[in-house]
């Protein structure tokens, strides 16, 4: 039985690392550019086939993560200029209605030439098991190529110049512009990393998981979750978070029927947002 | 004048007759999902259909005795999205505008029991196939008519076959899609294990659309069952039976809905073996006009061979049950018509209760009891996915009566000399986990924080 609650709970850390990442990106953009994005979802479905059409050239999912966070950070400019741009001064409901018409954009055409069939990655990289402890390699991998991206974000964010420059239009975009910082390539560059973050994650997830164009959505909802259980805008806070997350599916569901987790994770998110809606680590980037 | 009006009323009333019934096609409508979750089923089961009214227009259509012609096949239909909602506009649009003669369900119970509320208000007879689910069939309806073996009889061949096979297997895990179906299904498999003589260890659902079974798989190791049945629709039953092998998940027996007969379940490779699944028709079945014989009912429609003989020259592969339940359908529908010699609802009805056939599909007839239009005749088959020759393939292995090959049992073989020793469990103590108290833990911390919160000074 013990071994039954340690297998769940290393599988519940390990998910809840990639469920991070996912939920980092979005913490990101709402954090320098106060946009919901709700394209969040279409990209990390996104993510989940390039990945897939990667692997079918050869190339090993892992080995093609640079090349899908490259891609996300370029896709991600792309759509800032083309939908947030115009409105980033606008109110909320102008950037939430612009990311939900990307969203809606990608799913239609997503279904329209992937169908709604389920792909999966067949990959194996072999597993490790002590008893009836089985911990799945490509979990493994997932959990720490999400901890070598938060850290690289976070030296990006505290140790370089640009970086900087990022966390002070966050802080005050008014304020940063007056000290000669070109605030339009910083945002552009946020909604890049934070695109490139999901499609990353999503990436990960379909290492482990079968997907269809229609996945992005519930990995968009945890993230949901997550951030404002980790507080809007706080990168570690987000990773905390979806640990969290993760392990209450993994562990709580071993006492209690799979159906009521999502009515748990949203008892959460309605606690958090009543008693601390600051988040566990709330604050500024 | 007055006069030239009247004639010309009745001549346009006269011509107006006779357009409505110089009828020289048959319309059929139906929808199906080209897009949504049931995608890839329903296209198989459209393919069937479409097999049946090329090759019955081929012929020159069906012949109907009360207009002494053959009349052409016209299947009209439309992507229901995999939607309820989308089911109910568009069968009343079928009905409605398009003027279907005759109905077929959409893929699935859940569409299917929504199809047949709008059918059924119009009193047109829809042929459900891809719908397995028994509750349909007791709501009143009298003009549906059910192809697929029902629900409650759906699962229960697999405990006959663990009962026949190993006499000690006393614990069953039922893991099931939160889905109407897939409940139907294994509530009636419970009932059934429960009477002979099992322990059913587990019995719980998933949300549909489940792509994580972690949790629910350490549940099942947590009770180590004899054997896990249940599933839902291809895609979860697909991945829960990947994430079994690859949590090595050492029970004995495997049968799941719907997955394993389907043949792209092979791609999912060494997890995909030894699975058991029950299916309402294969390509190795051996049912046959000699069999139909020695019953004393009519053969009726092209032999097993035949059909799968044209489904693979149209579509370059084998067809599955769902293809096979989309044709039957069709021939069904071709049979009762043929049989009443007319379209009319009432008389097409009446031979569709009277119906007692064979086709490749195995035998066909109704209730017309409490559960009216309930497919009496149908039985399941059990296949399983076995090696051979270094590749997967399907097949039969219960009844006795319809088997291809034997049963490989226990599961646990395909694990080869690294499990060939599964330890004897001591009897598992019912240790209570700490689920509840963790989640009173992070209850009582949140009211704190609440508290500290409103009191600071």
């Amino acid at each position: 039985m013990l071994d039954v609650w340690i297998d769940s709970i290393i599988s519940g850390i390990l998910l809840g690392l990639v469920y991070g990442l996912a939920a980092i990106g979005l913490s990101l953009i709402w954090g320098v550019m106060k946009v919901i994005n709700l394209s969040h979802g279409a990209f990390i479905a996104l993510g989940m086939f390039t990945a897939y059409f990667l692997f079918a050239f050869g190339l090993n999912p892992y080995l093609g993560v640079p090349i899908i966070f490259a891609l996300g950070i370029i896709l991600g400019i792309a759509v800032y200029f083309v939908a947030l741009h115009r409105i980033i001064d606008a109110p909320e409901l102008s950037t939430l209605l612009s990311t939900f018409s990307i969203s809606l954009f990608i799913i239609g055409l997503g279904t329209f030439v992937w169908t709604t069939i389920p792909y999966a990655i067949d990959i194996h990289v072999g597993s490790i098991s002590i008893g009836n402890i089985t911990i799945l390699g490509t979990k493994v991998i997932a959990g720490i190529v999400s901890i070598i991206l938060t850290i690289l974000l976070y030296i990006f964010l505290y140790r370089t110049k640009t970086g900087k420059a990022v966390r002070a239009v966050s802080m005050n975009r008014v304020a940063a512009e007056l000290m000669g910082i070109n605030t339009t390539r910083i945002l552009a560059l946020s909604f890049g990393i934070g695109i490139a973050l999901a499609m990353t994650a999503g990436a990960l997830i379909a290492t482990i998981f079968p997907f269809t164009i229609l996945s992005g959505g519930v990995y968009e909802l945890k993230s949901f979750v997550i951030c404002v259980l980790g507080g809007l805008g706080s990168p570690i806070g987000a990773l905390v978070g979806g640990l969290i997350l993760g392990i209450i599916e993994n562990v709580i569901t071993l006492q209690i029927p799979t159906g009521l987790v999502p009515f748990i994770e949203f008892t959460i998110l309605v606690a958090v947002l009543l008693i601390k809606p600051s988040g566990l680590l709330g604050g500024e980037v | 004048m007055r006069k030239i009006l009247v004639a010309l009323a009745v001549l346009i009333l006269l011509s107006s007759i006779s357009v409505a019934t110089a009828k020289d096609e048959i319309v059929i409508g139906f929808t199906m999902s080209q897009t949504g979750k049931f995608n890839s089923e329903s296209k198989e089961q459209f393919q069937g259909l479409k097999l049946w009214a090329d090759q019955v227009n081929a012929k020159g259509g069906i012949y109907v005795k009360s207009l002494g012609k053959n009349l052409t096949v016209k299947l009209v239909y439309y992507d229901d999205e995999s939607s309820k909602d989308r089911v109910q506009q568009l069968y009343t649009k079928l009905i409605t505008e398009d003027k279907a003669d005759f109905l077929i369900s959409p893929y699935s119970s859940g569409l299917t029991a929504s199809a047949a509320i709008v059918a059924s208000q119009y009193g047109k007879i829809m042929i459900a196939t891809g719908a397995a689910s028994d509750s349909i069939f007791n709501k009143g309806y009298n003009c549906i008519y059910q192809i697929y073996t029902p629900a409650s009889r759906y699962l229960t061949g697999a405990i006959d076959m663990l009962k026949a096979v190993d006499p000690n297997a006393k614990k069953i895990a039922i893991v099931y899609e939160d889905s109407k179906f897939a409940k139907d299904v294994c509530k009636a498999a419970k009932d059934y294990a429960e009477q002979n003589g099992f322990e059913v260890v587990l019995f719980e659902s998933y949300a549909p659309g489940t792509t994580d079974f972690t949790s629910l798989i350490n549940k099942i190791i947590a009770k180590s069952p004899d054997a896990i049945i249940g599933g839902g629709h291809f895609a979860d039953g697909e991945t829960f039976a990947k994430q079994l092998y690859e949590k090595r998940v050492k029970v004995k027996l495997i049968s799941l809905l719907v997955a394993p007969a389907v043949p792209e379940f092979a791609k999912i490779g060494k997890a995909a073996l030894y699975v058991t699944g029950p299916s309402q028709w294969e390509p190795m079945v051996r049912y046959s006009p000699e069999m139909a014989k020695k019953l004393g009912i009519e053969w009726f429609g092209p032999t097993v061979e035949e059909f799968v003989e044209a489904y693979k020259k149209a579509y370059g592969y084998e067809p599955g049950y769902h293809a096979a339940g989309g044709y039957v359908a069709g021939l069904v529908l071709q049979k009762a018509i043929e049989d009443a010699g007319t379209l009319d609802t009432e008389a097409v009805k009446k031979a569709l209760e009277k119906m007692d056939i064979m086709t490749f599909f195995g035998r066909i007839s109704f209730d017309t009891g409490e559960y009216y239009g309930r497919q009496k005749g149908h039985e399941m088959v059990y296949l399983q996915w076995q090696e051979k020759k270094g590749e997967l393939v399907k097949v039969v292995v219960w009844p006795e009566s319809a088997k291809s090959a034997d049963l490989i049992y226990p599961l646990t073989l395909k694990f080869g000399k690294e499990t060939t020793e599964t330890p004897a469990e001591a009897p598992a103590k019912e240790e209570k986990g700490p689920g509840f108290e963790a989640i009173l833990a992070i209850a009582g911390l949140a009211g704190i924080a609440y508290i500290t919160r409103r009191f600071k000074p």
